[in-house]
């Protein structure tokens, strides 16, 4: 793996590897890839994810491109999209899909876990509200469903007013029929996915690129 | 993995109702060994008895002798008396171990099956008669077997098998080379070493130790799946064991062919292992083949059995029997044809048949593999009994401590290979369990059963050490995992059930990672699986699922599934559910919908009656018309439809219906602003399929939508609040006379939620009575297989 390795002592690697928790073959691949899709450019911007093919049949294309340049993901604690991302913000967001070493203590595990479906929250919740009200829900069904042809409007909403109805009864338990319940928030996800064991599932391997030749 | 047991062990049965089972199944045994014990050749004896009874009667026209008015004939009907006669007392012995629930906690069903069959093989010995050839091979690998292993193909899961694929096929290929290899040579090497006395292990060659070295480190998967079964393991260790032990026959198939036929020429040139390696993947590759292709022509048959529902398991039956027999015929591995077979047609079958098939099919697998299991075990105790034994302690304790060994090394090592792959790694914890949880069964023994006397003059040696073993791997191991698996604190099985917001993460999270993994250019394994799963919708549904079912995606498919389940449970228990979750919970859709500024001005003075007058009436006469046409429906029961007629009860239902209908209006009338979940639209074809999908005649409501502009009423809109659920009103004005009703007519809905009042509230959480099933699925029980969705 890694035919291509940089030296592996550059010094912006050492802060990456530290920040991110990659390793340093692990981190000039991704730069490789990074200046392929910025055409070697310093930044990313949105058209850049366009031109990947393999993206454009994606239903949820859009809203991992948003993730990319969603500051929430930057672990810097700020908010609200960026019009371009330097390799490090990339960096940054790539990692939130490594996984849990395997000689992590329950404790940080959780740690793991809050961060993954942290990320996943803030793709849910475009509009930064910290809550992921009965539109952005729908929104994100409709998304799923958006390849499949002859589809009726009414079945994407029920499935989300299913979904919200879910959550409103394991988080809420009891409500008054005048009552409203604003929509999802952070701890209610969190206990609504707890048996997902999402560490598990939101991995990607990073070893190695297998694109042959520039995607273009 | 399901679990095969549905019977609850009864808390409250006495001692006397324990005593007297236990007294007739004594009984039984004892009358069922005196003719099992006579039975030598059935075949022969039978065809001898008919020549001579035609050859008496002819002589029987001369000499005339009273009419016997009462005979005995027992060879006429010995055979299958004798096969009722076993599966009736294997049937009996796995009644008879719930009785006594401690015991089933301590020991295993498998130990004690065999324990059984040592008894009845003692027995039948005891009487002086001679026990009958059961564990034949014949026998078993055409008839016990695969019951088993269709089971377990038709059932696996596989989404976490695919992903494990490469680490299952690791340890079922490579582990079991090196456990054969390492067997069989070091045993070789062991029976050389004996100085003092020159006893007959001098004589066993290389070839035959690393035959039986072939036999006997295949795990086996039906000690697996018995053992693994209660000790309800997490789903990763669970499809690793499992899957290795399905995955290596084709390695066993070659080995032992390869040796068996070199053993009598004494050597292996270096072509021979070379043709052994490509043995393997023809083997391998074949039986996948041509399960796979059973598979499509089952799947394509099911496609057109809309009108004749009742055959509809057979053919899953038979053509994955005919997959076995098939691969069996060219020497391929049967075991993988299976399970290619059974996991290739089951997301088509199951999106083609109807529910009733489907509950059928489950049955009918789990009951004929959890009859097979038993028989096959206490087959193995009575063939222990039986088998002819030549005791060699060395040899015996040196194959014992061998097979663990090699066993702990190769798991060992393969792990540290396998590590470097994967991304969530196995810890030590995991290797440990996959370790101890190689069990050996009935296979090894019958492929020992094989062997040629005549080349193998060691062959009852051969058989006491695989006895030896597979006894020693299913008690002492069988026994002590369950322990071991508390003190280990090995994560267990989740039982949560599916909820939907789980399924939209699932599919949410896949096309997540699947856009990673492209950004980063890596073509991992969500990318092939995204291309599979692409091509799966474009072309192959396209073929294989009849009619409208074909472009359903898969999460409407999870939810209308998951709707109809609640409908049944809700039928069943009364209607006291609420849905999704069991948790009681009095939110509702109402507290969900955002409020519009404008409404809250005057809420107390909103008219009761939202619907314009107009739409009222159509509404009203759209369900007379609906009933009366189901009254109508003709009430005739035949063969081939096998109308589970809901309505055939009688004229009690027409006045309840009348009933409701007036209730009905009477709830029109004064409506409440009452939002329930909507329906899927009625002309869904999922719904129309539920709906009472065995008959043909099922009656639709689409064709009034052509005439009457309704029905599609919009629900949950945000601009119309206040509409109602048509069809859940009727249903819930039935819900009234709980006491009465007796199906669920109206097809499958989510229940309104809560009440219009809150007296009706208190008075639903009262104990529900039972309603009939009118569907006739024996009951939602624990089964998680069901809820995975149709395709990964």
């Amino acid at each position: 793996m890694g035919a291509l390795q940089s030296s592996p002592g550059q010094p912006e690697y050492v802060d990456l590897a530290k920040k991110t928790g990659f390793s340093f073959s692990q981190i000039s691949v991704l730069h490789k890839r990074f200046l392929q899709l910025s055409h070697n450019g310093e930044t990313l911007q949105r058209d850049h994810f366009n031109s990947i093919p393999d993206l454009a049949c994606n239903p949820i294309r859009s809203q991992i491109i948003e993730a990319f340049f969603d500051r929430r993901n930057f672990r810097q604690n700020g908010e609200g999209p960026v019009e371009e991302i330097r390799f490090e913000e990339f960096l940054v967001v790539m990692s939130h899909f490594k996984p849990p070493s395997p000689r992590f203590v329950e404790e940080q595990r959780e740690r793991v876990r809050r961060e993954k479906l942290r990320f996943i929250f803030n793709m849910h919740d475009t509009d930064n509200d910290g809550t992921i009200t009965l539109d952005e829900y729908r929104h994100v069904v409709d998304e799923l469903l958006s390849l499949s042809e002859a589809l009726e409007k009414d079945t994407a909403k029920s499935i989300a007013d299913a979904a919200m109805l879910e959550v409103a009864s394991t988080s809420m338990g009891h409500m008054e029929p005048d009552e409203f319940y604003e929509g999802i928030t952070f701890e209610h996800f969190l206990k609504l996915l707890k048996g997902f064991e999402i560490e598990l599932k939101m991995n990607v391997h990073f070893s190695h690129m297998d694109t042959p030749t520039f995607f273009k | 993995m399901p679990s095969r047991r549905d019977s609850h062990s009864p808390a409250g049965k006495s001692l006397l109702e324990r005593g007297l089972l236990l007294l007739i199944v004594l009984v039984l045994l004892q009358g069922s060994v005196l003719p099992l014990g006579a039975a030598s050749s059935p075949d022969t004896s039978h065809n001898d008895n008919l020549d001579n009874h035609q050859v008496t009667d002819e002589r029987n026209n001369y000499t005339k002798k009273p009419f016997p008015v009462l005979a005995l004939d027992y060879h006429h009907i010995q055979t299958p008396f004798e096969i009722a006669l076993w599966v009736l007392l294997a049937s009996l012995m796995k009644l008879g171990f719930h009785l006594i629930p401690r015991l089933s906690g301590i020991v295993p069903e498998s130990c004690l099956l065999i324990t059984v069959g040592l008894l009845v093989g003692g027995l039948i010995k005891l009487a002086g008669e001679d026990v009958p050839p059961v564990l034949d091979s014949r026998l078993f690998f055409l008839c016990l077997l695969p019951p088993i292993i269709l089971d377990a193909g038709y059932f696996l899961p596989i989404r976490p098998f695919m992903e494990n694929l490469g680490t299952i096929l690791m340890f079922a290929v490579v582990g079991t080379l090196w456990n054969a290899f390492f067997i069989g040579g070091l045993l070789y090497a062991v029976c050389q070493i004996q100085p003092a006395n020159p006893s007959i292990l001098h004589n066993i060659e290389l070839l035959p130790c690393l035959l039986f070295g072939s036999i006997i480190s295949a795990v086996d998967p039906v000690a697996v799946l018995a053992v693994f079964e209660e000790i309800h393991i997490n789903e990763l260790l669970h499809i690793l064991v499992f899957g290795e032990s399905l995955l290596n026959d084709a390695v066993t198939v070659v080995l032992y062919h390869l040796f068996e036929e070199y053993s009598g020429a004494g050597k292996v040139t270096v072509m021979d292992g070379f043709l052994g390696i490509i043995s393997f993947l023809v083997v391998a590759l074949g039986g996948i083949l041509v399960g796979a292709i059973y598979g499509i022509l089952a799947a394509f048959t099911s496609r057109f059995t809309s009108h004749v529902r009742v055959i509809e398991p057979l053919f899953v039956f038979v053509y994955s029997y005919m997959a076995y027999l098939s691969a069996e015929m060219f020497h391929l591995s049967g075991i993988m044809a299976l399970i290619a077979c059974g996991a290739t047609m089951r997301p088509y079958v199951e999106a083609n048949i109807s529910h009733k098939s489907h509950t059928t099919i489950k049955y009918f697998l789990k009951m004929w593999s959890s009859v097979s299991e038993t028989l096959i075990f206490i087959f193995l105790g009575v063939a222990t009994v039986d088998g002819p034994h030549s005791w060699n302690w060395t040899f015996v304790t040196v194959t014992v401590i061998l097979c663990l060994v090699s066993r702990v090394i190769g798991v060992v090592g393969l792990t540290y290979v396998i590590n470097k792959f994967r991304i969530v790694k196995l810890t030590t914890k995991d290797q440990f369990i996959i370790a101890y949880g190689g069990l050996r069964g009935a296979i090894a023994f019958s492929l020992g059963f094989l062997l040629d006397k005549n080349l193998f003059p060691m062959r009852e040696m051969f058989l006491t050490a695989i006895i030896t073993v597979v006894f020693f791997t299913v008690f002492v191991q069988g026994m002590t995992i369950k322990p071991l698996v508390e003190l280990l604190a090995v994560k267990k099985k989740q039982e949560a059930k599916r909820t939907i917001n789980e399924e939209i993460h699932t599919q949410f999270l896949d096309h997540l990672l699947t856009g990673i993994e492209d950004i980063c250019g890596h073509y991992g394994h969500h990318h092939w699986k995204d291309k599979l799963n692409r091509f799966n919708k474009k072309y192959v549904k396209k073929c294989l699922i009849a009619g409208e079912r074909s472009k359903e995606p898969q999460l409407i498919a999870f939810y209308h599934k998951m709707e109809f389940k609640q409908a049944i449970e809700q039928v069943e228990s009364g209607g006291g559910v609420k849905m999704p979750s069991a948790v009681p919970s009095t939110v509702s859709m109402q507290n969900i919908q955002p409020k519009k500024a404008p409404a809250p001005a005057k809420p107390a003075e909103k008219a009761p009656s939202q619907l314009p007058k107009g739409r009222e009436e159509e509404i009203r006469k759209i369900l007379r018309s609906n009933l009366q046409r189901t009254r109508m429906r003709l009430r005739s029961y035949n063969r081939h439809t096998l109308v589970a007629d809901p309505f055939e009860d009688g004229f009690g239902d027409l006045l309840i219906k009348k009933q409701k209908m007036i209730e009905l209006e009477k709830k029109i009338k004064d409506m409440n602003n009452y939002l329930t979940v909507p329906a899927a639209p009625p002309d869904s074809p999922t719904m129309c399929r539920a709906r009472l999908a065995s008959d043909p005649q099922a009656f639709r409501t689409k064709p009034e939508s052509d005439s009457v502009p309704t029905i599609q009423v919009d629900l949950a809109s945000p601009q119309s609040p206040d509409s109602v659920n048509v069809m859940d009103e009727f249903r819930r004005a039935g819900q009234e006379q709980r006491g009465e009703e007796r199906e669920d007519e109206q097809g499958l809905m989510m229940r309104p939620p809560s009440r219009p009042h809150r007296s009706g509230e208190a008075a639903d959480g009262k104990d529900p009575q039972k309603l009939t099933r009118c569907l006739s699925d024996p009951g939602p029980s624990a089964d998680e297989e069901e809820d995975e969705p149709f395709l990964p």
